[in-house]
């Protein structure tokens, strides 16, 4: 939850370290990628073309990615777009949430 | 003690007692007499302080804003198209929550250019969010200075002041003016001691973020709150003063008000001028009075009302326009007035822009109008040629 304005610095201060991790970026989106595990085949294309490094994956030799961390990502579609299988949709974002 | 000073040499006087850290400025006429004294007591090692000549007021704002994050105490002047220039970064001082205090020396905006005394300056900017004292006299300018640098470094309200003297009348005229000692001055201004600062604050600070529509309106809402703060606090540092000059400041100050039927409202140096006018008609039994606006920002609203509410008939004098719209104070004493059940009927009037005198027998004439219940919804213009 964001804070109220009893709760921030005056002026708009940062007057700690660490405040960009509280800045969840994703709060632009207007459209959210759908990912089915069923359709995906690890390429890592999506992982590559992502312009916000908003994919995860595992860390192994042969890595296999997890799911869209939503925090961070925008909704460009660019995965979705890329994606050889099919296996992302993109949804409007809306009450569902 | 008492000297003879103008009132631009009564700001000068009260920023060497408070010694600020760091001052910048540019010169432009008629501030140009604070900073030219201002500067001798640097020359003289009379102060402390860092006087940062700078290349435009932009720069001299921008100068005390970046020294007031810093963590110094922080002051300047300017006038006119001088604060005009300064505009953008006015607001940046307020909206970081700077506690800079600036002495204005009111002068019309050009065009046409013109260096004689109006307040479209200092109205252009009553919504930048920073304190706003107007000042009768010299005398008021050395104490309000006092004043506003108490009520802009408190940490509940943490806000720029500007303290409004009119332009030549009252900067460039000699009267005397009481001073307090150098020592009792120190005393009460105190130590500066910011609540945060890029220099002395333990953890890293970041002044000047980018904020968007998830935290922008957050911090716009806590600057109204400053503003209610203001307020709240404003009588027990006036009254700190008090006890050090004997002089009181009220937000308003009601001149002949409790039995008057008419009144004029006025700011700065028109006060004076119609004090010496009620002063002749109430010797001649006329009913008349005055209402001083000292604090114009935040304004004091309820004070006002309370003053004006007896009141059959009100002249308010506006040194400036809002083109197209009631002129800055006429707006803001409808307002005032709008809650009670009886309402005293007003009339709106305009004068002295660009120096043009107002004499006695103006506010003469309007005190007539007031008393024979001559009022209208247009506004109406003193010493001007039909
Ligand atoms: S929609 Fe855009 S930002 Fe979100 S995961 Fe796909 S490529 Fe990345
Ligand atoms: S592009 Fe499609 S198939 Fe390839 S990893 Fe991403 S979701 Fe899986």
């Amino acid at each position: 939850m964001k804070k109220s304005w009893k709760e921030i610095p005056e002026g708009g201060l940062i007057v700690e370290p660490h405040t960009s991790l509280e800045n969840k970026t994703g709060t632009w989106r207007s459209f959210r990628p759908v990912w089915d595990p069923q359709k995906c085949i690890h390429c890592m294309f999506c992982v590559f073309y992502c312009p916000d490094n908003a994919i995860p994956i595992t860390k192994d030799d042969k890595p296999k990615r997890l799911d869209t961390n939503l925090d961070y990502c925008k909704g460009c579609g660019i995965c979705a777009n890329v994606c050889p299988t099919k296996a992302i949709e993109m949804v409007e974002e809306g009450d569902d949430q | 003690m008492r000297k003879a000073l103008t009132g631009a040499y009564a700001a000068a006087e009260a920023m060497r007692q408070i010694n600020p850290d760091v001052v910048a400025a540019y010169p432009i006429t008629p501030q140009t007499p604070i900073m030219e004294r201002f500067a001798y007591f640097v020359n003289n090692g009379l102060v402390d302080t860092e006087l940062i000549r700078v290349e435009s007021e932009h720069s001299a704002m921008s100068a005390v804003v970046g020294a007031s994050a810093a963590g110094a105490r922080a002051m300047t002047a300017t006038s006119s198209v001088g604060l005009a220039l300064m505009f953008e970064v006015v607001n940046v001082a307020s909206g970081l929550r700077l506690p800079i205090v600036m002495n204005v020396v009111n002068r019309a905006l050009s065009a046409p250019i013109n260096i004689h005394g109006d307040h479209s300056d200092s109205m252009a900017c009553r919504d930048a969010g920073w304190i706003q004292i107007y000042s009768e006299n010299p005398q008021e300018v050395y104490e309000h200075t006092l004043l506003a640098i108490k009520l802009s470094e408190d940490h509940d309200i943490l806000l720029p002041s500007m303290i409004m003297q009119d332009g030549f009348i009252t900067s460039h005229s000699v009267e005397p003016v009481d001073v307090l000692d150098d020592e009792v001055v120190k005393q009460f201004v105190g130590e500066f001691k910011p609540k945060h600062s890029l220099l002395f604050d333990k953890n890293p600070l970041t002044v000047g973020a980018l904020e968007l529509y998830d935290y922008f309106f957050e911090t716009k809402r806590q600057q109204e709150e400053a503003m209610n703060v203001v307020k709240q606090k404003y009588y027990s540092y006036a009254e700190e003063l008090s006890k050090l000059t004997g002089n009181k400041y009220p937000m308003v100050e009601k001149y002949f008000l409790d039995d008057a039927e008419v009144a004029i409202v006025a700011l700065n140096s028109a006060v004076s001028t119609t004090k010496v006018v009620v002063d002749r008609l109430r010797a001649e039994g006329k009913k008349v009075g005055l209402l001083k606006i000292r604090l114009f920002r935040p304004f004091p609203y309820e004070e006002v009302q309370d003053a004006l509410k007896n009141v059959k008939f009100v002249g308010v004098l506006d040194r400036s326009f809002s083109f197209g719209a009631d002129a800055p104070v006429f707006a803001e004493i409808k307002n005032a007035l709008y809650d009670l059940e009886v309402k005293p009927k007003l009339q709106s009037y305009i004068f002295g822009l660009g120096g043009r005198e107002l004499y006695e027998r103006d506010i003469e004439n309007a005190f007539n109008q007031l008393l024979s219940g001559d009022v209208s919804k247009e506004k109406r213009y003193l010493n001007l040629r039909e």
